[in-house]
């Protein structure tokens, strides 16, 4: 069983994350968008967006030394234990309660603006689902688990994170996860589940982060397609020279 | 010197009777679509009025444009690339579609499926964003013809930097129109606000385009652009904004605006610039050295040694002349009487205007003096600060003596031709009495009075097949695909190619995707009536069902 959950569903999801965004690049670039809808109200989007898409920067970022940075690097370098968790629980929390009350009034907003709310679709709808639960259960194990211990201490460092890590060089290791308490289990499964939505909703708008645009040059020129009408030659006829 | 060719238009307000056909035939043409129903790519305003979407001129609100930082250098408005970044997850200076308008439809279903009943049913408004019952207050053109002035004109930005010297009086007042589209500017801020680099100036024509494919729709570029002609599209999500009718255009015919426009006032050619002198003109401290400073990047198309760049920047000889034969060229620095919409957002803008004398010649003429006379027009323009001033406001930044001496060349044109048309012998006094000669103002009067199509719209074809047109002699399939390049002397494909048009574009794509030269296989997309008895539909008249997947 715990080789089915922490082996297979995951690389599933994975491989459905990875093709699904090349599918959807090679086919849909014209819908790979934000989807706004600050057009239609302004005044919570105002509040509410910053404060989670900076909120999810910070819990990102997060992640990403929790998981992929060992705990014997950290230990190399004369980080003990204590202060690591103060710093993470610190960090982690005040991240996550700006991605919360953000999550909140966006959600608010979109279930009360009756323009927004009919504009979004059925997937806006699952993906919302999943995108809350993962936060929601990511506060529980910061909260429940690392700052009040219930269900006794847990170092995820020597657990989740060395599962993940040996997940992503494929040699997955399922036991150190069917040892991990229920929240982060769960967690970690609505994660990828959410990673298998990823392509197919307006989460795709998270890749096309624009950082190029520090360095471009202001006026972008760009040459007249080289075709006259309105259909590029067939496959096979297309011009020489 | 770096030679670029521009495709740019100029419209004589003069002559626009405010009819809104130019902006109902571009919706038809390109945003009549779900998600766009508030998008006017054209729209013609009242001035004095507030524009749309409403005080989209007020650029300390919009913060649209570029601006002069401390050191003289340019920087976008609403801030540099790390702020725009930063600011990213909510665009601080998007106009609301308040600002603009909600769009609106009937339910006119209730009038035919409404019970019979004493009072006969009325379809009523409902939103086209929400759905709902809505209440209609506002619209693109709520303030046409200086509707419900008392309440909203004192708000026009332009009104108010001229209205702490003159009060304004609804009583005194004068209106003219003025149509608006992208200015495909030559310093487009819009472009230098997308994160995504979706925006981009054609090298070729300088149109300004949206990749539909790159765009993300992070909005900025419509904070971007102080005109406002970026939209965004709410269903689909993506900005989209005046096209200049790029399909059209490249085979030679003027946009949709300018082909229905029903006062025939508007000109389009080309432009060549140096693009090397754009930075440093649109950076100019003194606002109202903007306009020169914008004249001066124009190229003359018959200097022999512009021919040479041109030639070695790859402008084909065609465009060259077509270049020379321009009436943008002749109106805006021949007869210098096109001037810039709002020099001072420094985008280098290219629809310029002819600015009205009408406003002048009415109060003349309401004093029961001559309107036509020289020295009444003359005496007028003097008198007439307001109207000035806000033309001015428009045109120069506030710079009244550029439009004095466009409004006294107009008036001269006028006296000095209704001397010819009266038989009499014409007075040079008048054209020299504004620095031209006769010819000149024969010329002019030519240009602007009763230029046929042909030299009003002077649009050379595109170059697809340019460079490598002689090797596709050898090449290419001798049954060349429609616009292909080469074609035969017989048959369906002989001839020159047919220019696509909104007619005839369908039938222009059948063709070229269909397998056989004379038509479609079969009797399928055939009609013939003749031997229709009248009952059902002739066959071939309607595409087969179900058969379009
Ligand atoms: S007027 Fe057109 S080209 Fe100029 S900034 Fe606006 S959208 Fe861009
Ligand atoms: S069609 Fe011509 S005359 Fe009519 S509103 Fe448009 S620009 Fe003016």
């Amino acid at each position: 069983m715990s080789v089915f959950l922490f082996v297979v569903v995951p690389y599933v999801c994975l491989t459905v994350f990875v093709a699904g965004h090349l599918w959807r690049c090679r086919y849909d670039k014209f819908g790979w968008t934000t989807r706004s809808s600050q057009l239609y109200e302004n005044r919570l989007l105002r509040i509410g967006s910053p404060l989670f898409h900076f909120g999810m920067l910070g819990v990102v970022g997060g992640h990403v030394i929790g998981l992929l940075v060992p705990q014997s690097w950290t230990d190399a370098v004369g980080i003990t234990e204590h202060m690591y968790h103060v710093a993470a629980v610190g960090g982690g929390l005040a991240a996550g309660v700006m991605t919360v009350v953000g999550m909140v009034i966006l959600i608010y907003r979109r279930r009360t603006t009756g323009p927004v709310f009919s504009a979004t679709t059925v997937m806006d709808k699952v993906m919302y689902a999943f995108l809350a639960i993962v936060i929601v259960l990511g506060m529980w194990n910061t909260i429940a688990g690392s700052i009040m211990t219930i269900g006794g201490e847990y170092n995820y460092r020597e657990g989740v994170s060395v599962w993940y890590r040996s997940f992503l060089a494929f040699q997955p290791d399922a036991a150190l996860m069917a040892n991990a308490p229920l929240g982060f289990q769960l967690h970690a499964l609505v994660a990828f589940g959410l990673f298998a939505l990823w392509p197919f909703t307006r989460l795709v708008h998270v890749f096309s982060a624009p950082v190029g645009y520090l360095t471009r040059p202001y006026i972008v020129y760009r040459s007249r397609d080289d075709q006259l009408g309105s259909h590029s030659p067939r496959r096979g006829w297309d011009r020489v020279g | 010197m770096r030679v670029m060719a521009q495709m740019a238009m100029v419209m004589n307000l003069d002559k626009c009777i405010g009819c809104h056909t130019c902006s109902v035939t571009c919706k038809q043409a390109w945003t009549n679509r779900s998600g766009t129903e508030y998008i006017w790519f054209n729209n013609v305003e009242t001035r004095p009025g507030l524009g749309y979407p409403r005080t989209y001129e007020d650029q300390e609100k919009w913060q649209g444009g570029w601006e002069l930082n401390k050191r003289g250098r340019m920087k976008l408005k609403a801030g540099g690339r790390f702020r725009k970044l930063m600011t990213i997850f909510s665009n601080p200076k998007l106009p609301s579609i308040g600002e603009y308008y909600e769009p609106w439809t009937y339910d006119y279903a209730t009038l035919t499926d409404a019970p019979a009943q004493e009072h006969s049913p009325v379809a009523r408004p409902k939103s086209l964003i929400s759905g709902k019952n809505m209440k209609i207050e506002w619209s693109a053109n709520w303030d046409d013809d200086l509707g419900g002035s008392t309440a909203n004109t004192h708000r026009d930005p332009m009104l108010k930097k001229i209205a702490d010297k003159v009060k304004f009086e609804f009583e005194q007042t004068f209106m003219f129109y003025l149509p608006r589209i992208c200015e495909h500017c030559l310093n487009p801020s819009c472009a230098a606000s997308c994160p995504s680099g979706a925006i981009y100036k054609r090298e070729e024509d300088g149109i300004v385009l949206v990749d539909q494919d790159a765009c993300r729709g992070w909005r900025m570029c419509v904070s971007g652009c102080p005109y406002k002609k970026i939209y965004f599209n709410h269903r689909t999500g993506k900005a989209e904004k005046c096209t200049f009718c790029f399909p059209r255009i490249e085979v030679g015919l003027p946009t949709v605006c300018s082909e229905t426009c029903v006062g025939r006032l508007r000109y389009i050619g080309l432009m060549l610039y140096d693009a090397d002198k754009v930075l440093a003109a649109a950076s100019t401290t003194d606002e109202h050295g903007l306009y020169e400073a914008q004249r001066d990047v124009f190229l003359d198309p018959f200097d022999p040694e512009v021919i040479r760049e041109a030639e070695k920047a790859g402008i084909a000889r065609d465009w060259i002349d077509a270049a020379q034969r321009s009436p943008i060229y002749a109106l805006i620095n021949t007869f210098k009487v096109a001037l810039p919409l709002h020099p001072e957002y420094r985008t280098m803008p290219m629809v310029w205007y002819i600015p009205p004398l009408s406003p002048v010649v009415e109060v003349v003429a309401e004093t029961g003096e001559d309107a036509e006379d020289k020295g009444n027009l003359f005496a007028a323009i003097d008198a007439l600060r307001i109207p000035i001033e806000y033309l001015a406001e428009l045109f120069t930044a506030g710079d009244v003596v550029p439009v004095d001496a466009v409004l006294k060349k107009l008036a001269a044109m006028r006296s000095y031709m209704r001397d010819i048309n009266m038989g009499r012998e014409p007075d040079a006094s008048i054209p020299a009495a504004v620095g031209m000669t006769e010819e000149e103002m024969y010329d002019m009067y030519r240009l602007l009075a009763i230029a046929k199509y042909e030299e009003r719209y002077v649009i050379p074809p595109a170059h697809a097949e340019q460079a490598h047109s002689l090797e596709e002699l050898a090449t290419e399939c001798a049954v060349s695909e429609y616009g292909g390049g080469q074609n035969d002397l017989f048959g369906e494909g002989s001839g020159a190619p047919t220019p696509i048009a909104v007619e005839n574009f369908q039938m222009l794509q059948d063709r070229q995707t269909s397998d056989s030269l004379a038509g479609p296989d079969g009797k399928k997309g055939r009609v013939n009536l003749l031997n229709w008895d009248g009952k059902g539909s002739p066959s071939g008249i309607f595409p087969p069902k179900g058969d379009d997947s």
